[in-house]
């Protein structure tokens, strides 16, 4: 590196060995600076702000208008380099303080098609598109994609699995995601230093003999250069030179932006996440603030100008896949807070800043603002977050203290829930099985109760072990039966995601990202599950109440006739979170039995996103008293109605769920009245941060939180033209969406889970 | 075993007391407010389940956590006070374990008679805050509104404020019925002639328990009754002198 750029750029950063190596937790834990304060610092927005996000609301209010995408690029193959410059709009561009887009044109969606060219062409033609024909001919007759190359390789089994949706939401047919890049390193470094560390990589990748490991890592490396190469020309685009470090806040915004906008142009991941910017662009500010470069006002326009961004961040989808997660998200997950290894709070006056984004533009579901909680966050900075949760309703928390001692105090949240170290790590994501659906082949042998074959026949999907055909279901005979189908669920889920996630390795490798994460890349294999209550509850109501067995024509059973109550999940009683426990430990432990690929390790989570609905209507009535086809609960949540003992009593339960167990997340979602956290506005912020004091203090892991009555919920599904409500914004399972952009169905599903509300 | 004959239990209280608390519903009132939104607690001799002290106070203590420092727990109802034997032994008890102990009720069993007023005595001694409803502070009115006296309510309060416990006052505002101006006025004037109120709260009344007059089908007078307006409220608050 050019040793003048670099004494410029790092002039009076502390610190050495952040400058030898790529390391950013060592820049960040020498340079930052906790705050205790409060946030009387912070300022309104520019006039430059309001009128560019006036913009983009404008757009929005036409994508709306449209049907959902405002264009769709139908002769250009997305890439880093795939188009010239792009604005907000060519009038205000001056305006824009950090520039970029994902095409030429804003919430333009890109054409994606290694995923699956199928699906990209079907998603254009959802919004009324025609993709190019000669793309179709390209990707499919001399290009494969990821999706096609699954396809070939699935067993029939497999794809029986899939039809029945025992396994389901599988990233088969779009980008896998949660791969979070470093994108800081951009920022601190510059791209030369980066091809450079990269490249001694390859020199040294190997001792010349070629295993199929070795090959795949040079392949690999030599395409993260490639990538590292195609950003700068991307930025040069935007008149842009990003070969040197950043010299100031805002080329350190726009650095890293460029990092991660050329992870958005390549991925159209579920996940795209952000990752945890907040205290390593504080140091860049607090520098400029105290040399006299930068006002609090501009620095406040720098993260509301960057927020902006990823409030646009867009992807083309198929009607499938907004099913299983609804309102357009994409998960620009951002974190701020946390506590450092060396024992000092990472909270920063950055952190105030992007909270203060939801005061200065509204409420918005991206970037997914994430605090990482602990209660030893300084008291002022709990009580600002805890207002915003209750004014937004769009700030998720999860706990630091139990993530840390696993993944250290640089980890990302890579979608929801699931944590990864920063620039070290990458995940495999794996959606979800669904252990309801276990349950009921457990007790039907194998056969689904609601997918037939073509004469009429209920498919065997699962092995065909012994039915239960007694009347009435005796817990032990299930319990027994239940864990053999886990046995082979385990296992063939996890073969599934191995042969995807190799797929998508050789067929949409993530390079631009990859390219920000270290060679020696730590990998974890994130598997999930989806009916978590309702299994709990089901086996409940075996064990302590009688279940008696309704069968069809065929012998099958197909639903449940329950007598007696029976304890459930969600009421703090032992004897349902004990089950709740043992089903999670034992799941994840059959998990871990299998082989995954590239020697990741497997973690799990609990966690549905919106598709508890699709979900729960492909699967049959449960012995809990679940009808067929209703919705599952979300995530970790309780099943809806189970809560008898209010908010805490609930919490309390998912509290006992094991992080250890369940490193790739436990999501619960509550929704709380404002009336019921205090009668004055300063009441209601002591109270939650009680709440969440409490839940954490106990090892809890993640909490969504959403103020509102439920009657707000119901004037804005009955009057969504109202302005009041272009971007009310509510948190469901790991995520934010706008409540207009549900289904009607998940509308009604959100507003039937029960606030918490004292009649 | 002394047991209680408990309504329900609310694990997350924000509005009953300060801090979070633990509310324990008892079962049985005397009063027949017209306004009631837990009617299903009336019957003290039916519903509910009989429970110890011991058994709630562990139900309690699993959310401690939540309390910060100012939490606890709380004895509604129904009316507490109508339990007295029960209220003492868990009191007694909470107090050993260090909880605050708060009791939301309407004073309708005070009396200065024995055994009463013994019990209630010893109860001061392990109780650190009282919720005290008024109803309404003319006789006539009270009368009409709950179908009992006020004067011995009005008399607690004279106790309790002779002793110093501190108390927070609660006016539930009735569209109609509660709400007139000069009435708070002068429920604002015996306030201040009392050493030891600590906060005056309005709460205004909404109709979300009105389902449960009709689950017991029970006639309700107020059925017509609309909460009050934001202004309404205001205005009662600044009379009051509520937070």
């Amino acid at each position: 590196m050019n040793g003048m750029n670099r004494d410029a750029a790092w002039r009076s950063f502390k610190g050495v060995k952040w400058t030898d190596d790529v390391n950013v937790r060592d820049f960040i834990q020498n340079n930052y600076t906790p705050y205790d304060g409060d946030e009387n610092f912070l300022v309104g927005p520019t006039e430059a702000t309001d009128k560019l996000w006036g913009k983009v609301q404008e757009l929005q209010k036409e994508e709306r208008k449209r049907g959902g995408v405002l264009d769709c690029e139908t002769e250009v193959v997305s890439g880093i380099t795939a188009y010239g410059p792009g604005y907000i709009d060519e009038s205000l561009k001056n305006l824009e303080q950090v520039v970029g887009l994902q095409t030429d044109k804003p919430l333009k969606r890109a054409f994606m098609p290694f995923g699956g060219i199928r699906m990209a062409e079907e998603a254009a033609k959802t919004y009324g598109y025609e993709v190019n024909p000669k793309f179709h001919k390209i990707f499919t007759e001399y290009h494969k994609t990821h999706n096609q190359a699954v396809f070939d390789a699935y067993t029939p089994e497999m794809r029986r699995a899939r039809h029945s949706h025992i396994v389901t939401g599988l990233p088969d047919t779009y980008g896998r995601g949660r791969i979070v890049g470093d994108y800081r390193r951009v920022a601190l470094y510059g791209i030369d230093f980066l091809i450079e560390k990269k490249s001694e990589d390859l020199a040294n990748c190997g001792c010349g003999v070629m295993t199929d490991d070795i090959i795949r890592q040079r392949e690999e490396l030599a395409e993260q250069i490639r990538a590292l190469k195609q950003m700068k020309e991307m930025a040069k685009a935007y008149g842009y030179d990003i070969s040197n470090p950043a010299k100031n806040a805002k080329e350190a915004v726009q650095w890293l932006y460029f990092g991660y906008l050329a992870a958005i142009k390549t991925q159209n991941g579920a996940a795209m996440s952000v990752g945890r910017i907040s205290t390593f662009l504080d140091i860049y500010i607090s520098r400029d603030l105290a040399e006299g470069t930068l006002t609090e006002t501009q620095a406040q326009e720098l993260i509301d100008h960057l927020t902006l961004k990823f409030r646009m961040v867009k992807f083309a989808r198929i009607p499938s896949y907004n099913q299983l997660f609804s309102g357009d998200p994409v998960w620009a997950t951002l974190e701020m807070a946390g506590v450092g290894m060396d024992g000092r709070h990472m909270v920063t006056r950055t952190d105030y800043r992007f909270l203060h984004t939801l005061e200065n533009m509204g409420p918005s579901p991206e970037p997914n603002l994430t605090v990482l909680y602990s209660p030893a966050l300084p008291a002022a900075f709990k009580k600002y977050a805890a207002r915003i949760s209750i004014e937004t309703s769009s700030i998720q928390y999860e706990n630091d203290d139990v993530m840390k001692p696993v993944w250290g105090d640089d980890y990302s949240i890579c979608c929801c829930v699931s944590a990864t170290q920063t620039g070290k790590e990458m995940q495999f994501f794996g959606a979800r099985a669904n252990l309801a659906k276990c349950l009921l082949y457990a007790i039907n042998g194998g056969k689904d109760e609601k997918f037939l074959t073509k004469d009429g026949k209920h498919m065997q999907v699962g092995p065909e072990y012994m039915p239960i055909t007694s009347d009435v279901l005796d817990y032990d005979e299930v319990l027994h039966r239940f864990d053999q189908m886990m046995d082979w669920l385990a296992g063939l889920y996890v073969n599934i995601l191995n042969l995807i996630q190799y797929m998508h390795d050789k067929y949409y490798y993530e390079a631009a990202e990859m390219a920000l994460i270290d060679t020696d890349v730590r990998r974890t294999f994130a598997t999930g599950i989806a009916g978590f209550s309702h299994v709990v509850d089901s086996l409940c109501a075996i064990k302590y109440a009688k279940v008696s067995t309704i069968r069809d024509e065929s012998g099958l059973v197909v639903d449940y006739k329950v007598e007696g109550d029976f304890p459930k999940y969600g009421n703090d009683d032992p004897r349902a979170d004990e089950i709740a426990v043992w089903l999670l430990k034992t799941f994840m432990t059959k998990l871990r039995k299998h082989h995954t690929y590239r020697n990741s390790e497997a973690t799990t989570s609990i966690l549905t996103i919106t598709s508890n609905v699709v979900y729960g209507s492909a699967t049959g009535a449960l012995p809990d008293g679940r009808k067929a086809g209703a919705p599952f609960a979300p995530g970790a949540n309780p099943s809806y109605g189970a809560e008898q003992n209010g908010l805490l009593a609930s919490l309390n339960s998912v509290a006992k769920l094991p992080y250890e167990y369940a490193l790739d997340g436990i999501s619960n979602t509550q929704t709380i009245a404002p009336e019921t956290l205090g009668h004055t506005e300063s009441d209601r912020v002591d109270t939650l941060v009680r709440v969440m004091d409490g839940y954490f203090k106990q090892g809890a892991h993640h909490l969504n939180v959403n103020v509102f009555g439920v009657d707000k919920l119901i004037d804005c599904m009955e009057h969504p033209e109202k302005p009041e409500y272009a971007n009310f914004t509510i948190r469901v399972s790991g995520y934010a969406v706008k409540f207009i952009d549900l289904t009607r169905q998940q509308q009604l599903d959100v507003i039937s889970r029960r606030a918490h509300q004292k009649m | 075993m002394i047991q209680g004959r408990i309504h329900s239990i609310e694990t997350f209280g924000s509005v009953d007391g300060p801090g979070t608390r633990f509310i324990i519903f008892l079962q049985g009132c005397a009063m027949r407010c017209l306004y009631c939104h837990n009617v299903d607690t009336w019957n003290g001799q039916r519903g509910g389940e009989l429970r110890t002290a011991d058994e709630l106070l562990d139900q309690a203590e699993r959310y401690r956590p939540y309390w910060g420092d100012e939490g606890g727990i709380t004895v509604s109802g129904g009316e507490p006070l109508l339990q007295m034997d029960f209220l003492l032994d868990l009191f007694r008890k909470a107090k050993a374990r260090g909880m605050h102990t708060c009791i939301d009720t309407a004073g309708q069993p005070f009396t200065r008679r024995e055994p009463f007023f013994g019990k209630f005595q010893a109860l001061m001694e392990v109780t650190d805050l009282l919720l005290v409803d008024i109803k309404h502070i003319d006789a006539d009115a009270h009368q009409k509104l709950t179908g009992c006296p006020n004067d011995n309510i009005r008399d607690m309060f004279s106790y309790l404020s002779a002793i110093h416990k501190p108390i927070w006052v609660r006016q539930v505002l009735v569209p109609g019925w509660t709400d007139a101006p000069d009435s708070l006025r002068r429920t604002r004037s015996f306030l201040d002639t009392l050493t030891n109120v600590e906060r005056i709260e309005v709460l205004p009344y909404h109709n979300m328990g009105l389902y449960k007059w009709d689950e017991l089908g029970i006639p309700n007078q107020l059925r017509d009754v609309q909460p009050p307006s934001e202004e309404d409220v205001q205005q009662a608050r600044a009379i009051l002198g509520a937070v």
